[in-house]
């Protein structure tokens, strides 16, 4: 039987894992307790199946995107398989419309329908212009309902992809997308009525828009909070947007917390970190929480969130570098 | 007769225990210094890795691999009271599940068995 890992097929012997197999032919996968518990061997299935036994501790939204540890999984049938990491193929795209969200976040619309089929609301792309800049922008929309992906971009002064997109793209400019990756997305399809937290700093709120949208699309049913967090009240935007979704669903409510903020405003003046954590929802075991943003909030919201009683496996979360 | 690790619950025992330990091990100032890699996800699927070994599991790591991975917290001074603070933790994480002493005391005499490797010392 036959493995294809990375475009390139090897030899099964019988019986063998396809950790060893592929470890056996040379390639540098790296690996570790080679008993299914430390993750460090987990590849991602292309085409093919994988037994439920070599996905065993993974999270959810590993699991659906194919994930599985190679030191546990005996194939019973061919497998095409990737590294769990791996860049997925450039897909093309152009620029449908472009514009401004605030004072230094822009929106960018991209239309290409290889992309819409392939990605989750919440996931990212790198964004790659016709000379090669590339950066990582989550997707804020479903592309598969509106028939294009959306990315929020911070205005960074002097930044280069920002210099491109504000003084040389144009509509109907061809870009590139490589991608999707990432495990922030909504998974909905065994329970729908765990409690749910997002938190997003600056455009964190990005991939949070799209997994709210997404949430509320595939029908959940459990409470929903959106905390946004800015430094100062002109770094939120959409507000119109989310006040209004929560207008419309009883389950979903928005929270932006502005850290310079003044007591008695449609925020919340103070740290996200703080109003997340004394808010968080009674059944902390079931609640699942979703962070994304700069690399210090997120993480040091993940370890607290943690302490206080949410489990692991249901953090999920994204960090700008 | 059973081994330990299937007595125990194996590997759903295994992710019961682990968010009860680290959680211990975080908020432990004896010890949370070893665990301050911001990469939370990794250092999960370690301490996985640790509590199927510990619990009798099945693994594959030699006594060399054991004093490599400890050689860095070693370096910054990894000792006997430390590997003593793991062995109290994993001991009441087990009983916080309803564990038997008597499984207990087999989880911490297994734990203590890699002692010297983990700290690095020639056995
Ligand atoms: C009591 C005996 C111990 C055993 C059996 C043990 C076992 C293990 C195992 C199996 C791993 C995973 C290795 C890998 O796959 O890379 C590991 C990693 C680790 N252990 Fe231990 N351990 C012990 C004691 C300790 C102590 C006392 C500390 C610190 C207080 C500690 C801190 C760590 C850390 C921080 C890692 C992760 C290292 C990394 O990030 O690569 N361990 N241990």
């Amino acid at each position: 039987m036959k493995l294809t890992f990375e475009n390139r097929d090897y030899l099964l012997n019988p019986g063998e894992t396809v950790l060893d197999c592929l470890l056996r032919h040379e390639q540098a996968i790296s690996h570790s307790c080679q008993a299914g518990a430390c993750q460090s061997c987990m590849l991602r299935l292309v085409e093919g199946e994988v037994s439920d036994e070599a996905q065993i501790g993974l999270k959810d939204t590993l699991k659906v995107r194919g994930c599985f540890l190679s030191c546990q999984c005996v194939p019973e049938g061919e497998m095409k398989l990737v590294r769990a990491d791996g860049d997925d193929l450039c897909i093309e795209a152009a620029i449908q419309e472009k514009g401004y969200l605030n004072h230094n976040t822009m929106i960018l619309r991209l239309k290409s329908s290889a992309a819409i089929e392939e990605c989750k609301p919440g996931q990212y792309f790198t964004l790659i212009t016709p000379d090669n800049v590339d950066r990582c922008y989550s997707i804020a929309n479903d592309p598969s309902v509106d028939g294009f992906v959306e990315f929020h971009v911070r205005l960074i002064p002097n930044g280069a992809m920002c210099e491109w997109l504000k003084n040389t793209a144009q509509v109907g400019m061809s870009v590139k997308l490589r991608g999707p990756a990432g495990e922030c997305f909504y998974v909905g399809d065994q329970d729908k009525s765990y409690p749910l937290v997002l938190a997003g700093t600056g455009t964190g709120l990005a991939p949070l828009y799209g997994i709210v949208r997404d949430a509320l699309q595939q029908g959940h049913v459990g409470p929903m909070i959106l905390y946004h967090g800015a430094l100062v009240e002109k770094d939120l935007y959409l507000v119109a947007e989310l006040n209004a979704l929560a207008g419309q669903y009883k389950n979903f409510s928005y929270r932006p917390c502005v850290l310079r903020g003044e007591a008695g405003q449609f925020y919340t003046a103070g740290h996200i970190e703080d109003v997340v954590l004394q808010e968080l929802p009674e059944d902390k075991a079931a609640t699942r929480l979703y962070l994304c943003g700069a690399m210090e909030f997120v993480a040091s919201l993940r370890k607290k969130a943690f302490l206080h009683g949410l489990s692991s496996r249901l953090i999920c979360s994204d960090s700008f570098t | 007769m059973s081994s330990l690790y299937e007595q125990l619950g194996g590997r759903d025992a295994v992710n019961a225990a682990v968010d009860i330990f680290y959680r211990k091990m975080l908020v432990d100032s004896r010890v949370s210094g070893f665990f301050d890699n911001t990469d939370m996800d990794r250092q999960i699927d370690k301490q996985k890795a640790f509590l199927t070994m510990a619990f009798g599991g099945p693994n594959n790591y030699s006594g060399l691999d054991m004093a490599a991975a400890h050689k860095p917290l070693v370096d910054r001074g990894l000792n006997d009271m430390h590997v003593d603070v793991v062995v109290e933790h994993l001991a009441s994480t087990l009983r916080e599940l309803g564990v038997g002493e008597e499984q207990i005391a087999e989880v911490a005499r297994i734990a203590n068995s890699v002692r010297d490797q983990v700290l690095n010392r020639a056995a």
